[in-house]
């Protein structure tokens, strides 16, 4: 807590005892101060995260039924080995990884683009291009899922007419009708809704690259290219991470875009859209908290991977989002 | 300046939620207690329902109606999330019949009084009685029932030399659209419908999924590894493999069967009679013309062997009292006027929901906007319901995973079927 406290200057606080028991007081009034001022988050954090999580860590220890309290037992770790050894669970792992891994990988490019568009974008035009660019993340997850839905719907859509000439989409080109086709559409609509979030993160990044290496590169005699790879790229090196490890986060969570379009049929169930159906619509809540928790397990995972193995400094991305 | 104006702004607002919150606290306490009925969603009749019973009860209660999401299974989530709560302010509910084995066992119903059971099942179809009943006690009111007809348009079976003044099979409907070149629209999609139509071939072909019924669900015992349900999964697997089934089948549900019936795509379609009023709004709102209505033929639904009867679905709505209502006496008065016959009727005339009462389908007005209102009867006197258990969700969804894509059933998905819902009914395996 302490280390994110800037030191105060010396001279605007006088020590008041002698230099070694003065420095240990005033660390410990700033360590005091520190969870004055984190505190009450704290606690609140506590509050909303903390307690849901640990109920749901509680309550996967039980075979539990919402209609049937009375017939609650406790089976101690056995819902997880149900689940994990559930052909099910595997198939949601395996269609989560690959939707974050596609659309991850196409928002870090794309994400990069928009960025320097905006970046670079004249004065005079830049407020309507930043607006543009940033609109889809405006838009409720839902809301845009079903915009997509609509879009290639086979009674309401426009994409089958409007795209036909391409071989293989014809008038009755059936989008949800399989896994290939509807994960498509899934990451489309993903794509569309958050690259302006990475681009967001990494418009801050490309700030950050100090404007005087630009100038010497420049002077140096290095091309475009050689100066956004030796130079930009480098010294974005902290945002990318930051924007890829929150998306990657937020990615392996997705929900909504499945819940409207396919509703989980044809392999296309995330992990989060398996958690839900236990829990909500089989009303087993042990099983489903039992999911949850893994889920869970699965993003503190990812999260300690980034940081540990990219070295990624959260800090960079205070106030980012 | 923009920060005081902001922050009046808040508290204006924070002292108006207050307020409402206080309102809505003090109107609880004075005048006629007011009922809440949670309804599905429907072409205003219910609301309606509700004003003139509040009328009719002459100040000894108010009905308000709160409306529920379109599918049934999220309306059976959100009623059984708050009614695992205790929640009170759920007087009635308009409930769909599968599920009420599961709230009737949970303890969710207030027990129907005897006199008030009496009176509701007088001149009731049977199937509407069955639907409304779990382990031999009436615990709903029956409100409306609905089965699924045999839609064809008249033109297509002229031409495809089709009788359909007599009962017909799946496999003649499928050379008959061969001949007239058109489609026959059924729902595929992975959702309930799937399981209405599989539930109504297996009935056809004389079997059940529950061979014998328990409220352990380790006790469950499944009829589906049965020649009827090989009978079933094959003439399932012969339509969805007969080039009839139409484009996008297996994501086709109600809605999307009669835009394809509508459009002409299809000449024959499987559907509950809500298509008949949509017919009749389309033509009022200018975007169906009269010469298609006009082409609209019904009978009874399909039959799998042309010499058993066939088994339509059943549907509809019951009414059902919430265990925790503060008042289930007024709550079960308010339900014998919903389903007065009175009720049923004009429900049945403004929203098309066809009633559970028989005399309303021999009543002229009916008979003069719904003609095939003796069919409807005909066809509820057959009709078949899904099965009966405090797990239907379990058994349906079951049955949603396996049968699905329907192109892809052989007998061989009777087997694992049973074996996966028996996995998940003693927690073994996820759904």
């Amino acid at each position: 807590m302490t280390t994110t406290v800037p030191p105060a200057p010396p001279t605007t606080r006088a020590p008041a005892h002698a230099a070694p028991s003065g420095a240990s007081d005033r660390a410990k009034a700033e360590q005091r101060l520190g969870w004055y001022l984190a505190g009450p988050a704290f606690a609140v954090m506590l509050l909303v995260t903390a307690y849901p999580i640990g109920q749901a860590v509680y309550q996967s220890l039980f075979a539990y039924r919402l209609t049937d309290p009375e017939n609650r037992r406790f089976v101690g770790l056995n819902n997880y080995a149900v689940v994990l050894t559930d052909a099910i669970w595997w198939q949601s792992i395996a269609t989560t990884v690959l939707i974050t891994v596609v659309t991850v990988a196409v928002e870090l490019v794309l994400g990069f683009l928009l960025a320097m568009v905006m970046a670079t974008a004249l004065r005079a035009i830049r407020p309507v291009v930043r607006a543009a660019i940033l609109l889809p993340y405006a838009i409720i997850t839902v809301v845009s899922a079903f915009a997509w839905q609509f879009a290639f719907d086979l009674n309401s859509g426009f994409v089958n007419s409007w795209f036909s000439w391409i071989p293989g989409i014809s008038a009755t080109t059936d989008w949800f009708g399989s896994f290939g086709s509807s994960i498509t559409v899934i990451c489309l609509a993903e794509i569309w809704k958050t690259t302006p979030f990475i681009s967001l993160l990494l418009l801050a990044g490309l700030a950050q690259v100090p404007e005087v290496l630009q100038e010497a590169a420049k002077v140096d005699g290095a091309t475009w290219w050689q100066r956004m790879w030796r130079v930009t790229i480098p010294n974005m090196k902290a945002a990318i991470m930051v924007a890829l490890l929150f998306r990657t986060l937020d990615a392996f969570r997705v929900f909504d875009s499945i819940f409207v379009m396919t509703a989980g049929a044809n392999g296309t169930e995330s992990v989060s859209f398996l958690a839900y159906r236990q829990t909500i619509a089989r009303l087993e809540v042990g099983l489903g908290s039992a999911v949850s928790v893994l889920l869970f397990l699965a993003v503190v995972l990812i999260a300690f991977g980034f940081i540990r193995g990219f070295k990624v400094d959260l800090s960079q991305a205070r106030g980012e989002k | 300046m923009r920060r005081p104006w902001r922050s009046r702004l808040a508290a204006a607002a924070a002292a108006v939620v207050a307020v409402g919150g206080l309102a809505a606290c003090g109107s609880a306490e004075s005048g006629p207690p007011t009922l809440t009925w949670y309804i599905n969603p429907d072409d205003g009749g219910q609301a309606k329902i509700a004003a003139s019973c509040t009328a009719a009860s002459g100040g000894k209660y108010t009905i308000a109606t709160s409306t529920l999401p379109r599918e049934a299974s999220e309306q059976r989530q959100q009623l059984v999330r708050r009614l695992a709560a205790n929640d009170s302010s759920i007087d009635i509910m308009s409930l769909d019949p599968p599920y009420i084995p599961e709230y009737a066992q949970a303890g969710f119903l207030a027990p129907v009084p005897p006199d008030v059971a009496s009176r509701v099942t007088q001149g009731t179809v049977q199937s509407a009685i069955d639907g409304a009943t779990w382990n031999g006690k009436l615990v709903t009111v029956p409100f409306w029932a609905n089965t699924q007809l045999l839609w064809y348009k008249k033109s297509a079976a002229a031409a495809a030399g089709l009788d359909m003044t007599k009962p017909v099979t799946w496999e003649q409907l499928i050379q008959a659209a061969g001949k007239a070149n058109t489609n026959i629209a059924a729902q595929g999609r992975r959702a309930e419908s799937l399981t209405v139509w599989f539930n109504a071939l297996l009935a056809s072909a004389g079997g059940a999924v529950i061979a014998k019924n328990s409220t352990d669900p380790t006790q469950i015992q499944l009829g589906l590894q049965t020649p009827a349900g090989d009978r079933a999964a094959q003439v399932m697997s012969e339509f969805a493999n007969s080039g009839r089934e139409g484009p996008a089948f297996s994501t086709a549900g109600e809605d999307e069967s009669v835009a394809a019936f509508q459009a002409g795509t299809a000449g024959w379609m499987v559907n509950w009679p809500f298509v008949w009023s949509k017919a009749k709004s389309g033509v009022k709102g200018g975007t169906l013309s009269q010469s298609v209505v006009d082409d609209y033929g019904w009978a009874i639904y399909p039959r799998v062997d042309a010499d058993k009867d066939a088994a339509p679905p059943y549907g509809g709505i019951n009414l059902g009292v919430g265990a925790f209502s503060k008042h289930p006496d007024l709550a079960y008065a308010a339900t014998e006027c919903i389903t007065s016959t009175a009720n049923q009727k004009d429900y049945f005339l403004t929203n098309g929901n066809p009633a559970s009462r028989a005399s309303v389908f021999s009543d002229p007005e009916v008979l003069k906007d719904f003609p095939m209102a003796p069919t409807i009867e005909q066809s509820l006197q057959l009709a078949a319901p899904r099965p009966q258990t405090p797990y239907y969700s379990e058994v349906s969804g079951s049955i949603q995973r396996e049968y699905h894509p329907p192109a892809n059933v052989s007998p061989a998905t009777g087997a694992s079927t049973t074996e996966l819902i028996q996995a998940v009914l003693s927690g073994r395996q996820l759904l």
